[in-house]
Formats: structure tokens, sequence, C-alpha cells
């Protein structure tokens, strides 16, 4: 067995998988990674099962240490720059740690969260079938609460697999998909109109649990408060002072305010992507059209498998243009998410 | 053959969920046909549902879209939904012990002037209600209990707590509750109990299910430490009877 340790780590950096499911009944949050195709992406590059646990790396800086042999990981998601001792890594793509190399990670460049897949998968204790951190409950493992600096993990000493890099699906662009519901019914057209028609940006104060909408007041028809019902990952709730709070995976599982929309399953990981400030839309979608997404972002993660390539032609381009790094340039400072585009086949 | 019951609203919860709504306040019929779905679809599982949350009025029904569509699961749930419910079987019955007032129960005192009474009345009002609980949800173990005496409805407070202890027993409004972890609340404090209604290494972690009777009884501080210190260690404190 090696050992990964993280040398350094922001905060919102936690152990995700694809969550707890199955005991929402008894409040139970579903916890599980906010961008579930980046988690899968990161996995399926190092032979993991697509939601097996993983590094959720929030937006600040992280570093990774090898010990005790070899560690094989895999980053994907928001792109950052990355590198050993000064080699660039590209994103998407897996790599072997020799022990006692460190693996650095810069702040992420748009987004919010990258995942560090291991070879092997993080181990440790599941509860509901899952390791997912839901720090209120006290649940995830092997540490049931944010990552700190010092956290180790014991891993599969690295394979020696070649190393592979995943051609991932265009990233769509474009407004947020939702559909409305399931008290849209709460709101006037006007007010529809206005969720729909106006631009948003998510708040600086939003977390795991929810992201926090700026934009203009929504108002209700009948006041705030109903009785309490079910919430699910991704449920727009406007609370009194009007500013919808979309719901994500830490959410609580039941919610006394009216949910005017819900962002389609296959767009949460986008808007959970969307950097804190910036400005974005919404667009209504028919429920044809949202469960079509939904079958196609499901059959999008199954076959990733397929989407794996041999990750010689970068570690070539990388080589030739760091040969041709003769004017002096820090390899460490050329963006490692160009790297990709320049290895398009 | 009885008439079938009026049909629930089927409200999309994005595309992998749907709100079987029986209606938009608290009402214990409806908390009945809820509980009574939630049964029926767990003794005769439909294709595609992932996962069923009862609340008060309505029943999240999680589906994958992969195994089922809207429509399809939606004419599957109908006929189960509107058909005349059972009679009502044997329920479990937990009789909850509660330290009130004091440190326990800090808004003990209040309540009783607000209500224009003493705390004792409150205490006896309290432990003497039937309780049935409604529905669990917010965080692990908060069982929201319907069945409180309506001497004791009142508002929430004006401003919530951000932090209120665990195994906090409170009233809010038409609902009495049970919370397990500390948690932020904006209902009124009346006492403490030492039952775990969830514990995570214990079998089983969660104590309560929607439709479970509960009672309360009142114990002294020295006896909530004692209880305490076993529900610590794993041990359901709380009774159980049949109902």
């Amino acid at each position: 067995m090696s050992r990964l340790v993280v040398a350094s780590i922001g905060p919102a950096s936690s152990v995700q998988d694809g969550g707890r499911h199955g005991a929402q009944r008894y409040g139970l949050t579903v916890s599980g990674a906010m961008d579930r195709l980046s988690l899968a992406a990161a996995n399926t590059l190092v032979g993991n099962e697509p939601f097996a646990a993983a590094i959720e790396i929030g937006p600040f800086g992280a570093s990774f240490t090898a010990r005790d042999g070899a560690v094989r990981v895999a980053i994907s998601g928001a792109p950052r720059n990355a590198d050993i001792a000064g080699s660039p890594v590209a994103m998407d793509t897996s790599v072997t740690l020799k022990d006692g190399e460190t693996l650095t990670l810069g702040f992420a460049r748009g987004g919010a969260f990258t995942y560090l897949a291991i070879e092997g998968a993080i181990k440790g204790e599941a509860v509901f079938g899952s390791l997912a951190v839901n720090a209120r409950a006290g649940l995830g493992s092997p540490y049931p609460r944010p990552l700190q600096a010092g956290d180790e993990f014991t891993v599969d000493a690295a394979s020696g697999a070649p190393e592979l890099r995943i051609e991932l699906p265009k990233p769509a662009t474009g407004p947020i998909r939702v559909l409305l519901g399931p008290q849209d019914d709460e709101f006037d057209d006007a007010n529809k109109a206005l969720l729909l028609d106006s631009e948003w940006k998510i708040s600086a104060t939003s977390d795991r649990m929810g992201y926090r909408l700026e934009g203009p007041a929504i108002k209700h028809l009948h006041g705030h408060n109903i009785v309490s019902d079910g919430t699910v990952n991704g449920s727009i709730q406007v609370p009194g002072n009007g500013a919808p709070i979309a719901l994500m995976m830490d959410r609580g599982t039941s919610g006394g305010y009216p949910k005017i929309a819900t962002v389609i399953t296959a767009d949460i990981g986008r808007l959970a992507q969307t950097s804190a400030g910036t400005a974005f839309r919404f667009k209504a979608v028919s429920m044809a059209e949202a469960q079509d997404e939904a079958r196609k972002f499901a059959h999008a993660i199954r076959s990733l498998p397929d989407r794996l390539r041999s990750s010689d032609i970068v570690a070539l381009n990388i080589e030739a243009l760091s040969d041709a790094n003769v004017a002096g340039y820090a390899v460490s400072a050329v963006d490692a998410g160009t790297w990709q585009v320049t290895a398009e086949p | 053959m009885a008439a079938t019951l009026p049909p629930p609203r089927l409200l999309p919860s994005g595309d992998s969920a749907v709100t079987v709504e029986f209606s938009r306040t608290i009402d214990d019929d409806a908390n009945q046909r809820v509980l009574a779905l939630d049964k029926a679809l767990a003794a005769t599982p439909i294709d595609g549902i992932t996962e069923t949350v009862p609340t008060y009025r309505s029943l999240l029904v999680h589906y994958d879209p992969g195994k089922i569509g809207f429509e399809a699961l939606g004419e599957k749930i109908l006929p189960i939904a509107t058909r005349p419910l059972p009679p009502v079987t044997k329920a479990r019955r937990w009789r909850v012990p509660v330290a009130y007032g004091g440190e326990h129960g800090i808004d003990l005192e209040d309540v009783a002037k607000t209500l224009g009474t003493t705390p004792d009345d409150i205490v006896i009002r309290h432990s003497g209600g039937d309780y049935k609980v409604a529905m669990i949800g917010f965080t692990p173990g908060w069982s929201y209990l319907s069945g409180l005496d309506k001497f004791l409805h009142m508002s929430r407070r004006q401003s919530p707590r951000l932090l209120t202890p665990s195994g906090t027993i409170s009233i809010g409004g038409v609902q009495a509750g049970i919370q397990c972890l500390a948690a932020p609340s904006g209902w009124h404090l009346l006492g403490r109990t030492p039952v775990r209604t969830y514990q995570l290494h214990r079998n089983p972690t969660f104590l309560t299910e929607p439709g479970d009777r509960v009672t309360f009884y009142p114990i002294d501080h020295k006896t909530f430490e004692d209880m305490d210190r076993a529900a610590e260690a794993g041990e359901i404190v709380a009774e159980q009877v049949d109902a």
C-alpha cells in the first residue's frame, strides 16, 4: 500500500462520491459530488467505477504527496494549472506520482470543483453505501469533515498502467435548463418570467447546501410559507426575501419555501461549476426534453471508457514544447488547459 | 367495492422525481394517504422508483427516467394513490422521556406566560398528547409530530436560533417535534430527551418511522443525565409499546 498525503488544501474540499441514497425519508441528505460528470471522468481515467469516492477540491489550490510508494491519480473538472516538480500535468489525464513526488494544483480558472481520483479509489467505511462527507451529520469516511493539510489516504500502490487522457464531450453552453414546478403555481406569470428572462449571478455566500442567486426579487402569490415537502438536487426555492436559492447536494431533505422550478439533471453539474459573480440565464424546457437529456447524461457517463486515449501524444507535445521553451518562460506558468487542445489528434 | 378517493396532484420535481400531493395544508387525512401510498409502493415496488420521501401532505417519489418516464409513472401511481385507505393497522408507539424546563427547555416559562398558564400545565398538556410521526426531515432523525393539543398552537419565534441542542423537544405552529442533532430552529424549546432518533452505529440507526405513534413522559434532570449516558453507549432509552 502507498499513502497519498494532503500537503496543502483550501476550504470546501472533501471526499465525495455518487452520494448516499435511500435514507432521505429519515432526513439524511444525499451529498455526493457537485459535478458528477467530472467525478466520473477522473475515476474512469484510473480504472475506477464512475462514482467511486474521490477528492472534491474547492476553488483554491491544493497539493498532494505520494509516500511509501507510487500513487496513480487523475484530475478532471474545473481547469487549473497543475504540475509535478515544475512539469505540467494536463487536466483530464492520469499521472503517476513516484514516492515523494508532489502534485500541485493552482486555483480553479473558471468553475469551482476539480476531482482528484486515486487508482483503486479512496477506501473507508461506507454509511448507506457512501463515503461522501456530510459534515453536519458527522458522516463521511475516512474523514467526516472537509479535508485539512496533513490528512492522508491509504491507497493502492500504482499499477504501472500506461497513462491515459479522456476526450470529454464538448461541455454544453447556453442557459441552465429548468423544469417549472413543483410549486410554480405559487407564482404569477410575470414572476415566472422574471426567473426565466433575467440575468442571474451566484452569490459568494453559496456552498454545497445551496447556491444563492442574485438578481431581481421574485414575489409569491400567497406568501412564502408552504407546508414543508421534499426537495431534490436542483430545486429552486424562493424564500421570503425573493432571492432564489438553488438547492445543491448537501440540501435539507425537506423545505418549507415554494419551489418555482428545478434544474434538470444534465445541467446541475454545469450550475455547480458556474463561478460566483458570473452572469447566466435559465431556460424552461419540457419534461420530454429534460428526461431525454437525463438519459443522454447517464449514457455519457456509462460510455466514458470509450473516450479514453493514450496520453503519449500529450507527453510528446509537452516535451517538444518544453524543448522549444528557450525564451525562459517557466513551463509551469503555461496554461495546462491549453495542452489538451494542442494534443487533439 | 368502495369508491375511489380523489386523485392527488402529480407535480414534477425535475426530471427524476415527482411530488404526489394530497393536500396543500397540514391535514391528518392527507398524511394517512401519504403513508398508505408509501407503504403500498414499498410492498409492491414499481420498476424505476429509487426512493420515496413521505412528508405531511405529499410523497416525493424519486425515479430513474432511464427506466420509466413521468407519464408512465403517473399512470402507475394514480390507481394506487386513489385506492380507499386500508383499515388502520396497529402502529408502534414510542414512550419518550423528556426533561422539561430549566436549561433543557429554556422557552417553557415564556410559553406558559404567553398562553396564560403555568409551566406545569404546559408539561401536562404536552406530555399528555397522543402524537403521530407525520414526517422526518430537515436533518437526520428530526421527527415532525402531528397531534399537538390545540391550546399549545402558537406561531414560531420571530428570529430563529442559530443553534439548538441535540435531543430538543419543541413546538412550532401546530406541530411538535423531536430533534436529534444540534441544529438551527425557530421553534419553542420545552425540554430535552436523551433518546437518539438517529445514532450511526446503533441498530437500528433510525429509531422513528413515519406513521409511528409517540407519547412523552416527564423525567427529572438527574434521570436525564443517567439515561443520556446509557443512550450515548447505544441503548434505546425510549420504551416501545403496541399502540
